[in-house]
């Protein structure tokens, strides 16, 4: 509060004698200073561009979702199918962060706590899935699981479904979010390094005791960064799971499967209705990630 | 050498290493790796005559040319655009600069069924700018200009992401020094800056080119799908498999991954001569 009359003096001093021969000379001096001209223009680009590709499509998502009135959202919110979809794309996503978490965690034990020959090589093997399109990974799947496919005929004869069915659609969504949590994981674990474990274990405490007690202490808020990036994917996934969904509404239905039925089935305030709740959650999970991002000095 | 050396001891304190290692070979052959291989072992079943005469149709060749042709060109777009945003985050401040900042992650976080709808109806002839964009004679969506959008969208962080920290480690000194010796304010970004993070923009261009080739929810929407017109190679892909010609689906899966992972190979490059240049890692 006190510090407010001393800034109005400041103002005031400026106003009483011209400052601006002194800015000029400190851009000047300041090497990196750009005209202020070509300054304002590439702002103005930036906020353009960013403005027209990125801020008006997302509003538009809840503009859309809105346009028929709040009842028509809440209704579309409440459909049976709808619930069905939500309640697919949970049971989808947490196995596929279970999953990707507990190999992560394997993953990153066996590559940043010990030196062996391959271990770039296997890396590389891991952020495969990276550069593999949605499409492609869901077909391996067909090609694998289907009824023409490799293990097809020994599937129908015990009565067994993989794709066009659930589980199809859970090894899709973890193919698709394979490298997420493990990529966060190995460069913290490296950079910490055993020396910390091998105290735990020189002072008599198991294998397992010091990796629950030591190692994952330290690595919680890379885990659950990788959690949340891992999540957001999984449950936004829409190539890969379609190739591999029947799409039999309220069975095999994800979120961005539902609204793939539904604006195609000319429903378009239900199906942005569908599609604001995921983007509200991605937009929580960019203010998680920038929270976490501060904790973990990342980016 | 003396790794080598270490290496016994160390073995012999932390344990785990046999089992964690071998269940993560594990894990990744069962969801990745086998796989990956059943695609090639499907496209194997096809003579190599067979393969290339599902290539060369007129249907395919169009689907692979229209996918590389749009991806390389959002790629572009998004190198010249990426470049101006990171010089504004990075080297201006200015009110709501965070919020930008913020502002770049939304396609990578965004699911890409939700972009999909959301473009396509933004860029209809009843939407925001599709009605604004028909006055002029613009047709947007479902058209190959409409995929080009949804193609520029899911691309634009890549560019930013892998300059900005580049950009953000640079040196004053080096722009202090080029400036005491008399060079002007462009010469010095054309010769002192830009060289610095070529590496960097070469490897955010070809990230968004890779992510663009393999996309699939943003564009389906807002393409149209039209056979020989808006056909992406994708789409082709899940409709081949859908009329159960899955060594058709395969063979072009296939000319997608090889070149993927050629795309993987080059990023890797640039990424050690980025390393090499500035001294840090990306």
């Amino acid at each position: 509060m006190t510090v407010l009359p001393h800034f109005e003096i400041m103002a005031g001093h400026e106003a009483l004698y011209d400052m601006a021969p002194a800015r000029k000379l400190q851009r000047k001096l300041d090497v990196r200073a750009d005209p202020p001209a070509v300054k304002w223009a590439i702002i103005a680009l930036t906020v353009a561009f960013l403005g027209i590709f990125i801020v008006v499509p997302l509003i538009n998502v809840f503009a859309q979702a809105f346009a028929k009135g709040v009842r028509v959202y809440l209704a579309a919110l409440a459909d049976p199918d709808a619930l069905a979809a939500i309640r697919l794309t949970v049971v989808v996503a947490f196995s596929a962060v279970v999953a990707n978490g507990v190999f992560g965690l394997t993953a990153a034990w066996a590559i940043a706590k010990f030196d062996f020959r391959g271990k770039n090589f296997l890396i590389t093997l891991i952020d495969l899935p990276f550069s593999v399109s949605p499409v492609i990974a869901g077909l391996v799947f067909v090609l694998l699981f289907g009824l023409q496919g490799f293990a097809g005929p020994w599937l129908a004869a015990h009565d067994i479904k993989i794709v066009f069915a659930v589980p199809g659609i859970i090894l899709a969504t973890i193919f698709v979010t394979f490298p997420f949590i493990v990529r966060e994981l190995i460069p913290l674990m490296q950079e910490q390094g055993t020396e910390e474990e091998e105290a735990a274990l020189s002072l008599g405490a198991s294998g397992l005791t010091t990796f629950f007690r030591v190692t994952l202490p330290n690595v919680k808020w890379a885990l659950l960064y990788g959690v949340l990036i891992c999540n957001a994917r999984a449950m936004g996934e829409f190539g890969a799971v379609s190739v591999v969904s029947g799409h039999i509404r309220g069975e095999t239905n994800t979120m961005p499967l539902h609204i793939e039925a539904l604006y195609e089935g000319y429903q378009s305030a239900p199906a942005f209705a569908v599609a604001s709740l995921l983007a509200l959650l991605a937009l929580v999970t960019l203010v998680a990630k920038t929270a976490l991002e501060k904790r973990t000095n990342k980016g | 050498m003396s790794a080598t050396a270490a290496l016994p001891r160390r073995r012999r304190v932390i344990p785990g290493f046999g089992i964690t290692l071998g269940a993560t070979v594990l894990w990744l052959s069962l969801i990745v790796l086998i796989p990956l291989a059943a695609l090639f072992l499907k496209a194997s079943e096809l003579s190599l005559g067979e393969f290339f005469a599902i290539l060369a149709s007129r249907r395919v060749l169009h689907a692979l040319q229209l996918s590389f042709s749009l991806s390389l060109a959002a790629a572009a777009v998004n190198l010249v655009f990426g470049m101006l945003v990171v010089w504004a985050l990075v080297r201006y401040r200015f009110p709501g600069r965070r919020l930008l900042d913020a502002i770049v992650d939304i396609p990578f976080a965004l699911p890409t069924a939700v972009a999909g709808i959301a473009l396509t109806n933004l860029y209809a002839e009843s939407g925001w700018f599709g009605g604004l964009l028909a006055r002029i004679g613009i047709e947007v969506a479902f058209t190959p200009l409409g995929i080009f959008v949804a193609l520029v969208f899911i691309g634009l962080p890549f560019v930013v992401r892998t300059v900005q920290p580049v950009l953000e480690d640079l040196e004053k000194e080096l722009e202090e020094a080029a400036a005491s010796l008399g060079a002007s304010r462009f010469t010095i970004v054309r010769r002192v800056v830009l060289p610095s993070i070529v590496p960097a923009l070469l490897t955010g261009f070809a990230l968004a080119f890779a992510r663009a080739l393999g996309e699939y929810g943003s564009v389906i929407f807002i393409a149209g799908n039209l056979p020989n017109v808006s056909e992406i190679a994708p789409l082709l892909i899940v409709i081949r498999l859908q009329e159960f010609r899955y060594a058709d689906a395969s063979a072009i899966a296939v000319v997608m991954l090889v070149a993927a992972f050629l795309l993987l190979f080059i990023i890797n490059a640039l990424q050690r001569w980025s390393e090499a240049r500035t001294g840090r890692r990306l």
